[in-house]
C-alpha cells in the first residue's frame, strides 16, 4: 500500500510532484499541445469561412458584368420604303438594323468584313425591333435612333472580359504612311518600335525582320483619323524603322504624322487566343468613342426566357417555372406534412404502425434526392402518364422530398407546446380534435411555418430529381400553367453552366445570384418568424 | 453517541500534535453569477490534514465556495470571483498560478459519481497519464493499484480492472472517482456532497474512507447532512444566504454554536 | 373541364355547409344548446358528404384515365402498332395525346392524327362520365347527410372521425412514398436483370452503356451484357466520397469542437451562420464552383508541378463535395459533442486536465459512437450527392484510384442515362434504375446503421 505512494505522495513540501521543475517542463509541453489544438479548431472554422467567401466572391464577381448589357444606338430607317405599315410581319427587321450598321462604316466593302460587322449586333435585334414597333407605331415613317443589343462577344469585349487592351500611348516620333487603305508601309522616325515589337512577341526573321503573327500581341497605330495594324517591321535607313501594316480604318491622308500625333494601341491578348478579332475591336472602339454605345441595366436577362444566344438568354422563364413548381410543392407538402405531424404527435397510438411510420420518415429524409427523381419518372410519368417537364410533376416530386422535413419540423414544434395547454382545454370539455385545432396548432404554427419555409428553400435549390422528369429540356416560352413544359432556376443554372459560349458563364453566375437572393429572403423570413414568435415555456 | 466518539478523536488529535498549519485560506471571497451575487466576503481557513465540512441550507453558497478553491468556477462563463484564496500562501487566482497545476494539487470529487466511460483501470490512470506522473507501465500499475487500495475499492474490482467504470454500483463509482482523484497525488481533495447520490451503506463506506484519507490529505467536504458533518469533520463552517455564518471546531459547532442560525439549522428548524 | 367540376363541387360544399348549419338550428327552433353537436359541425358534416366522395372520385379518375386512355389507343391501333417495339408505341401514344390536346408534334402522320381523334373522343366521353358520376355522388351524399341532421345527431363524431381518417391517410403518404420508391426501383431493376444478369451487373468491370444500342424492335433483345459492369462506377463513387470525407471529416469535426468548447460568443455568432449558409447553398452552385473554378485551378497547380491532372478530376469534385458536407458533419458532431454530460468534463477538469486533454481523452472517446454515425450519415450524403459530380466529375468509367484522373459515379450515370430523349424500355435506361436501387440500398443501410448507433448512444446518457 505504501510502495508506490511513498514516491508519489505529497510529502515533500513546498515542492510537490506538481510544482517541481519536471512538472513545470511537462506542463509547458501540455500547453503547447493545448495551443496547437485550439488553433487547429480555429483554423477549421476559418477554413470553412474562407471557402464560403471564395465561393460567394467568385460568383458575385462573375455575376456583376451580366447585370448590364451594352446597346448600340443606330439611326434606323423605318420609312415606308423599308417598312410597309400594312405588313409589319413580313418585314426583315434584322436586315434593316444591319443596313444601318454597315452604313455607319462605308469604308468596309469586302463581304467577309461586312459579315463580321453585322455580327456585332445581336441576332435578336429584329425581334426587339418588331416588338417595339408593334408597341409604338409612331416610330414608323422616318429614321429613328434605336438602341440594339450587342452580340455577346462584342458585349464581353466592352466589359473588358475578352481581351487585355492597353491605353493609347503617343508615339514620340513621326509616322509616314504610304497609302490610305489596304496593305501599306509605315515609316517611323526612329527604331523604338522594333524593340517594342520584340517585347510583344514578334517573331525574328532574316535581316532583322520582325513578323507579328496572330500569336503575338496586336500593335495598332492610330493616326490621321484611321487605324493601321502592324504585321511586320524591319530596320530602315538612318536609324528609322519600316513597318508593313493593314489598314483597318482608312486614313484621311498620306501626310506624315508628327511626333506625338500618332498613337500606339497594344492589345496584349494575342488575336489567336481571343474570340474577337482586331477589326471588331477597332470598330467597337470607334463606336464607343463616338458615344453610340451605352451600357444599360440588362432587362433582357431578367425578363425573358431561355435562348441559345447568351445576350438574349433570360431567367424569367426559369423563375416562373420555379414559382409554379414551388406552389405545387407547397400545396401538397404543407397540408399533408402538417396533418401527418398532427396525427403522429397528437393522435397516434403507440403501436407498430406508428413506429414504422416514424422510422420510415426518418429514413425518407436521408434518401438521396435523385432517387425521388427516379420515383417521379417511374410512377408519375410512366405509370400515371403525366406530362413531362411540367411544374405539376416537379412540384409533386419535390413535395414528396420535402414532406419528411416538414413533418419532422412540425412534430418538434407541436411537441414544444406544453401539455398544460392541452390539459386546460381537455379539462373544460373540449374534444381532442378541438383541443388540437383550437389551441395546440395555433401555438405551434410559427414553428411549423419556419420549418416549412426552410423545407421549401431546400426544395427551391434542388436540381437532380427534376433532371429525371425532363425539366432539363430547352424551353423558350415562359410557362403559363402547371402543365406547360417548364424549367426551373437551378436546372437553368445547370444547363447554362454546360454551354460553351463564354457569355453564359456570367449569365450562370447571375442566375445563381438570383437563386441565392431568393434563398436568403426565404431564410430571412424563417429567422424573423423564429425570433418574433419564439416562445419559451 | 456517534458525535461523542468523533469528538473524542478530535480531542486526542489536537492535544497529541501541534496545531495543524493552514493549508488554504480564503479572504473576503465573493462570487457573482452574472448580476446575481452568490457569495459575500467569506473568510475561511482550511487546515492541513483535517476534514473541513461546509454546511448550510441549499443555495447558501457552500458549493460555490468549494468550487472557488480549485477554480472550477472558471468553467462557468458568467462567474466572477473576487477576494483572495491562497494555497500554501500563494494566491490561486494569481495569473502566474496555473489552473491545471492548481487542480492537480487540489483535486475534486463531485456530487454525482461521474466515472469516464472507460475501464476502471483507465479511469484511475487518467490523471497520472495526463500529468505525466508515471515513467513506466509498471509505475502506472502501481499508482492505480495503490489508489484503488486507498479508496478501499481494490479488493472489489481487482479481477475486473478492464471492465467499464460505468458498470459499477453507485457507491463503488463514487469510490472510483475518489481513487481517480487520489491517483493524481493531490494535496487537497474537495468533495461536493459526495454521498448525496448513495445509499446508506455506501455512504458509510465513503465516510470511513474520508476519515482514513485525512492522514495524507487535506479534505474539504460540502454536505447537507448534519450527521455526516459531525461524523467526518474536525472543523465545520456554516453558510447561509451566501454569508459565512460561523466557523469552528466541529464538536463546538454541534454542541454550543455561537450563532442562533447555526443552532436553528443544526436542530432542524430550517434547511 | 374537370377543373370547373372541382370548383363547382367546392361551391356546393360551401352551400352545403350553410344549409347544414341552418337546418341544424331550425331543427331545435333556434335553441342551439339543445343540439348534440354545434351547428357549424352539422354544416361541416353536410359539406363533407356533399363534396367529399365526388372529389375522391375525381382524384381517382385523374390518376387512372391517362393509362386507361392509352390502353384504348394501343388496342384500337394494335394492327398499326404491331411491328413496333414498346418504346415506339409509347412515343406514338404520347404524340397522339399531345395532338389531341392541341400540342405540336415533330412528325405528324395520318395514323397519328386518327389516333389523336380517337383519343379526343375517348377523353371527351370519360370527362362526361366523371361529371355525371361526381354530380350523382354529390347529390346522393347530400341527400343522405341532409336527412340525418337532427337535434340528437352526433355530427361532431362523424366529422372528427373523417378528420382523423384524413390525418392517418396523410401519415401513410410517407409510407406510400417509400413503397413507391422501393417498388418502382425493384420493378424496373427486375426488367433490367432479365436482360443483363445480376452478377454481370454487380461484378462486371466494364461500363459503357452508351454503346449498348442494338437497334429497334425485335432486335432490342440483343443486349451486350458485358458493358453493364458497375464496379468502376462504384469505385469512382467511393474515391470521390473518400476525398470528400478527407476534407469534411477533420474540418467539420474540429470546427464543431472549436465552436462548442473554445469559441467566444462573438466568434460563434459569426461562425454558426457561416456554416448554415454553407449548408443552405444549393448543390448546383457547388457544382458550378467545382467545374469552373476549382477544377481549372487544380489543373493549373498540377501543370506547374508537372502532373497531368484531368480537367474533370476526382480531386476537384471530391474537394468541393467535402466543402459542401462540412456543415453537415459539424452540426451532427456538435449535437453529439454537446450530448456528452458536463459532469464528465468537470470530472476531467477537476483532475487538472487541460481543455484539449479533456476533449481528446474524455469527450471524444465518449462521443465516439455518435461521431462514427455522424460520419456514416455524411458518407451516405456524399454517395447520394448528384449535382456536384454531374457537373465536375467525368463520364468515362475509369477503374482507378488516382484522384487526379477523371472517374464517374453512380449518380452521374443515372443522370446521363435518363436525361435527354430516352426510350423507356431499353437496357440503358433500365440500368439507371438498377443503379438507383443500389444507391438506395447503400444509403438506406448507412442511415439505418447510423441512426441505430445514435439511438444507442443517446440512451447511454439520457
Amino acid at each position: 500500500m505504501t510502495d508506490a505512494i511513498s514516491s508519489f505522495g505529497a510529502v515533500g513540501r513546498p515542492v510537490s510532484i506538481h510544482t517541481d521543475d519536471a512538472a513545470k517542463a511537462r506542463l509547458k509541453g501540455r500547453y503547447r499541445t493545448e495551443t496547437w489544438f485550439k488553433w487547429l479548431g480555429a483554423g477549421a472554422v476559418a477554413l470553412a469561412g474562407l471557402f464560403l467567401v471564395l465561393l460567394l466572391s467568385t460568383i458575385v464577381t462573375q455575376a456583376i458584368p451580366a447585370l448590364r448589357q451594352n446597346y448600340l444606338t443606330l439611326p434606323i430607317d423605318l420609312s415606308a420604303a423599308k417598312v410597309d405599315p400594312a405588313k409589319l410581319d413580313a418585314v426583315n427587321y434584322d436586315a434593316i438594323a444591319q443596313e444601318a450598321l454597315t452604313a455607319r462604316f462605308p469604308d468596309i466593302t469586302s463581304r467577309q468584313d461586312k459579315r463580321l460587322l453585322r455580327g456585332l449586333i445581336s441576332t435578336g435585334t429584329g425581334v426587339f425591333l418588331r416588338k417595339d414597333i408593334a408597341a409604338d407605331p409612331g416610330m414608323l415613317g422616318g429614321t429613328v435612333d434605336y438602341a440594339v443589343p450587342l452580340d455577346d462577344f462584342a458585349d464581353l469585349y466592352l466589359k473588358g472580359l475578352l481581351a487585355d487592351v492597353g491605353s493609347d500611348e503617343a508615339i514620340s516620333t513621326s509616322v509616314t504612311p504610304s497609302k490610305t487603305s489596304g496593305d501599306i508601309d509605315l515609316t517611323f522616325g526612329d527604331d523604338a518600335m522594333l524593340a517594342l515589337a520584340r517585347g510583344h512577341g514578334a517573331t525574328e526573321g532574316e535581316n532583322g525582320m520582325l513578323t507579328l503573327t496572330s500569336g503575338a500581341s496586336s500593335l495598332l497605330v492610330v493616326f490621321n483619323g484611321g487605324t493601321v495594324k502592324l504585321t511586320a517591321l524591319s530596320p530602315g535607313p538612318n536609324g528609322t524603322a519600316v513597318a508593313k501594316g493593314t489598314v483597318i480604318e482608312a486614313l484621311d491622308s498620306t501626310a506624315p504624322a508628327a511626333s506625338d500625333q500618332a498613337f500606339l494601341r497594344v492589345i496584349d491578348t494575342p488575336e489567336a487566343s481571343r474570340k474577337i478579332s482586331d477589326k471588331e475591336i477597332v470598330w467597337l472602339d470607334t463606336l464607343k468613342s463616338a458615344g453610340q454605345i451605352e451600357s444599360r441595366f440588362n432587362s433582357i436577362f431578367f425578363f425573358t426566357g431561355a435562348s441559345r444566344e447568351p445576350e438574349l438568354a433570360g431567367v424569367w422563364g426559369a423563375v416562373v417555372g420555379s414559382f409554379l413548381t414551388m406552389i405545387v410543392t407547397l400545396a401538397i407538402a404543407f397540408p399533408i406534412g402538417v396533418s401527418a405531424a398532427i396525427y403522429l404527435e397528437e393522435f397516434a397510438p403507440k403501436n407498430r404502425l406508428t413506429t414504422i411510420i416514424e422510422v420510415n420518415i426518418n429514413n425518407l429524409a436521408a434518401v438521396p434526392s435523385i432517387v425521388f427523381g427516379l420515383l417521379g419518372l417511374a410512377v408519375f410519368l410512366n405509370f400515371f402518364g403525366m406530362p413531362r417537364s411540367a411544374p405539376v410533376v416537379g412540384g409533386m416530386v419535390l413535395a414528396l422530398m420535402t414532406l419528411p422535413i416538414i413533418i419532422i419540423a412540425s412534430r418538434a414544434s407541436l411537441r414544444a407546446v406544453p401539455p398544460s395547454i392541452r390539459e386546460a382545454a381537455l379539462g373544460i370539455g373540449a374534444s381532442k380534435v378541438q383541443t388540437v385545432f383550437h389551441h395546440v396548432l395555433p401555438l405551434a404554427m410559427p414553428g411549423i411555418m419556419t420549418g416549412t419555409i426552410l423545407g421549401m428553400a431546400h426544395a427551391l435549390g434542388e436540381t437532380a430529381p427534376l433532371l429525371m422528369i425532363g425539366m432539363v429540356a430547352f424551353i423558350v416560352d415562359i410557362p403559363a400553367g402547371f402543365t406547360d413544359p417548364a424549367t426551373i432556376l437551378p436546372v437553368q443554372i445547370f444547363m447554362w453552366a454546360d454551354f460553351p459560349e463564354a457569355g453564359f458563364q456570367q449569365k450562370t453566375s447571375a442566375a445563381i445570384l438570383i437563386l441565392l437572393v431568393f434563398l436568403v429572403i426565404m431564410n430571412a423570413i424563417a429567422v424573423i418568424l423564429r425570433r418574433r414568435f419564439e416562445r419559451r415555456w | 453517541m456517534n458525535i461523542m466518539t468523533e469528538a473524542g478523536v478530535e480531542q486526542k488529535l489536537s492535544s497529541g500534535t501541534t496545531a495543524p498549519s493552514i493549508k488554504m485560506k480564503g479572504e473576503k471571497v465573493s462570487v457573482h453569477y452574472g448580476e446575481k451575487r452568490a457569495l459575500f466576503d467569506v473568510d475561511l481557513d482550511v487546515r492541513e490534514n483535517q476534514v473541513t465540512a461546509l454546511i448550510g441550507p441549499s443555495g447558501c453558497g457552500k458549493s460555490t465556495f468549494l468550487r472557488c478553491l480549485n477554480r472550477m468556477n472558471d468553467t462557468i462563463d458568467t462567474a466572477r470571483v473576487s477576494g483572495k484564496i491562497t494555497l500554501d500562501g500563494e494566491d490561486v487566482y494569481d495569473p502566474k498560478i496555473d489552473v491545471v497545476e492548481l487542480r492537480a494539487r487540489v483535486g475534486m470529487v463531485f456530487q454525482k459519481p461521474n466515472p469516464f466511460p472507460k475501464s476502471i483501470y483507465e479511469n484511475v490512470a487518467y490523471g497520472p497519464r495526463i500529468h505525466g506522473l508515471a515513467r513506466s507501465k509498471a509505475e502506472l500499475d502501481g499508482i492505480v493499484e495503490s489508489s484503488l487500495k486507498k479508496a478501499g475499492l481494490f479488493n472489489e474490482v481487482k479481477d475486473r480492472l478492464l471492465e467499464s467504470g460505468t458498470g459499477l454500483s453507485g457507491g463503488q463509482q463514487q469510490r472510483l472517482c475518489i481513487a481517480r482523484a487520489i491517483a493524481v497525488s493531490p494535496e487537497v481533495i474537495l468533495m461536493d456532497e459526495p454521498c448525496s447520490a448513495l445509499d446508506p451503506i455506501a455512504t458509510a463506506r465513503v465516510e470511513e474512507l474520508i476519515d482514513e484519507l485525512r492522514q495524507n490529505y487535506t479534505i474539504v467536504i460540502v454536505t447537507h447532512s448534519m450527521q455526516q458533518a459531525a461524523r467526518v469533520s474536525q472543523r465545520t463552517a456554516m453558510f447561509h444566504l451566501g454569508y459565512l455564518v460561523e466557523e469552528g471546531a466541529t464538536d463546538k459547532m454541534f454542541t454550543n454554536p455561537d450563532d442562533k442560525r447555526t443552532q436553528d439549522y443544526i436542530t432542524g428548524r430550517f434547511g | 373541364m374537370v377543373g370547373y367540376l372541382v370548383v363547382l363541387l367546392l361551391v356546393l360544399a360551401a352551400a352545403a355547409y350553410w344549409i347544414g348549419r341552418t337546418r341544424a338550428i331550425a331543427s331545435v327552433n333556434g335553441d342551439v344548446a339543445r343540439l348534440h353537436s354545434l351547428p357549424s359541425q352539422h354544416g361541416m358534416f353536410l359539406a363533407l358528404f356533399a363534396a367529399g366522395p365526388a372529389l375522391l372520385a375525381i382524384l381517382l379518375w385523374s390518376l387512372v384515365t391517362p393509362g386507361f386512355e392509352s390502353s384504348i389507343i394501343a388496342d384500337r391501333f394494335s394492327s398499326e402498332l404491331s411491328g413496333m417495339g414498346i418504346p415506339q408505341v409509347e412515343a406514338f401514344i404520347r404524340d397522339a395525346r399531345a395532338m389531341a390536346f392541341g400540342g405540336l408534334v415533330g412528325f405528324a402522320d395520318p395514323t397519328k392524327e386518327a389516333a389523336a381523334a380517337v383519343y379526343k373522343s375517348v377523353h371527351t366521353t370519360s370527362t362526361w362520365i366523371i361529371w355525371a358520376v361526381a354530380l350523382v355522388l354529390s347529390a346522393s351524399g347530400f341527400y343522405w347527410a341532409y336527412s340525418r341532421i337532427a337535434q340528437a345527431y352526433r355530427a361532431r363524431h362523424v366529422v372528427e372521425r373523417v378528420l382523423r381518417a384524413f390525418l392517418i391517410a396523410c401519415s401513410v403518404v410517407a409510407i406510400l412514398t417509400t413503397i413507391g420508391i422501393v417498388l418502382s426501383l425493384i420493378f424496373e431493376s427486375l426488367r433490367f436483370f432479365q436482360q443483363v444478369p445480376f452478377y454481370k451487373f454487380l461484378f462486371g468491370t466494364h461500363w459503357s452503356p452508351q454503346s449498348a444500342f442494338t437497334g429497334a424492335g425485335a432486335e432490342a433483345g440483343a443486349v451486350n451484357q458485358d458493358i453493364f459492369g458497375m464496379v468502376p462506377l462504384f469505385a469512382g463513387t467511393l474515391l470521390i466520397t473518400f476525398i470528400a470525407m478527407l476534407v469534411a471529416a477533420p474540418i467539420g469535426l474540429m470546427a464543431a469542437i472549436y465552436l462548442s468548447d473554445y469559441a467566444s460568443k462573438s466568434v460563434r455568432a459569426v461562425a454558426k451562420p457561416v456554416l448554415e449558409i454553407l449548408a443552405g447553398i444549393p448543390t448546383v452552385v457547388y457544382g458550378f464552383f467545382a467545374a469552373l473554378t476549382v477544377a481549372p485551378y487544380f489543373r493549373g497547380i498540377g501543370e506547374s508541378l508537372g502532373l497531368n491532372v484531368a480537367s474533370e478530376s476526382a480531386l476537384a469534385a471530391g474537394v468541393v463535395m467535402g466543402i459542401m458536407i462540412i456543415p453537415f458533419v459539424s452540426s451532427l458532431s456538435d449535437d453529439v459533442i454537446n450530448a456528452v454530460p458536463q459532469s464528465l468534463r468537470d470530472g476531467s477538469a477537476g483532475l487538472g486536465a487541460t481543455k484539449s486533454e479533456t476533449i481528446r481523452k474524455v469527450v471524444l472517446p465518449a462521443a465516439l459512437p455518435g461521431i462514427v454515425s455522424a460520419m456514416l450519415l455524411a458518407v451516405s450524403r456524399a454517395i447520394g450527392e448528384t449535382m456536384i459530380v454531374v457537373m465536375a466529375a467525368g463520364l468515362a468509367a475509369n477503374l482507378t484510384a488516382n484522384p487526379l484522373e477523371a472517374v464517374t459515379t453512380v449518380t452521374v450515370q443515372i443522370v446521363t442515362l435518363l436525361v435527354g430523349d430516352q426510350e423507356f424500355d431499353s437496357a440503358k435506361t433500365l440500368a439507371a434504375f438498377a443503379l438507383g436501387l443500389v444507391l438506395f440500398c447503400i444509403t438506406l443501410t448507412l442511415n439505418i446503421v447510423a441512426l441505430r448507433v445514435v439511438q444507442k448512444y443517446r440512451e447511454q446518457y439520457d
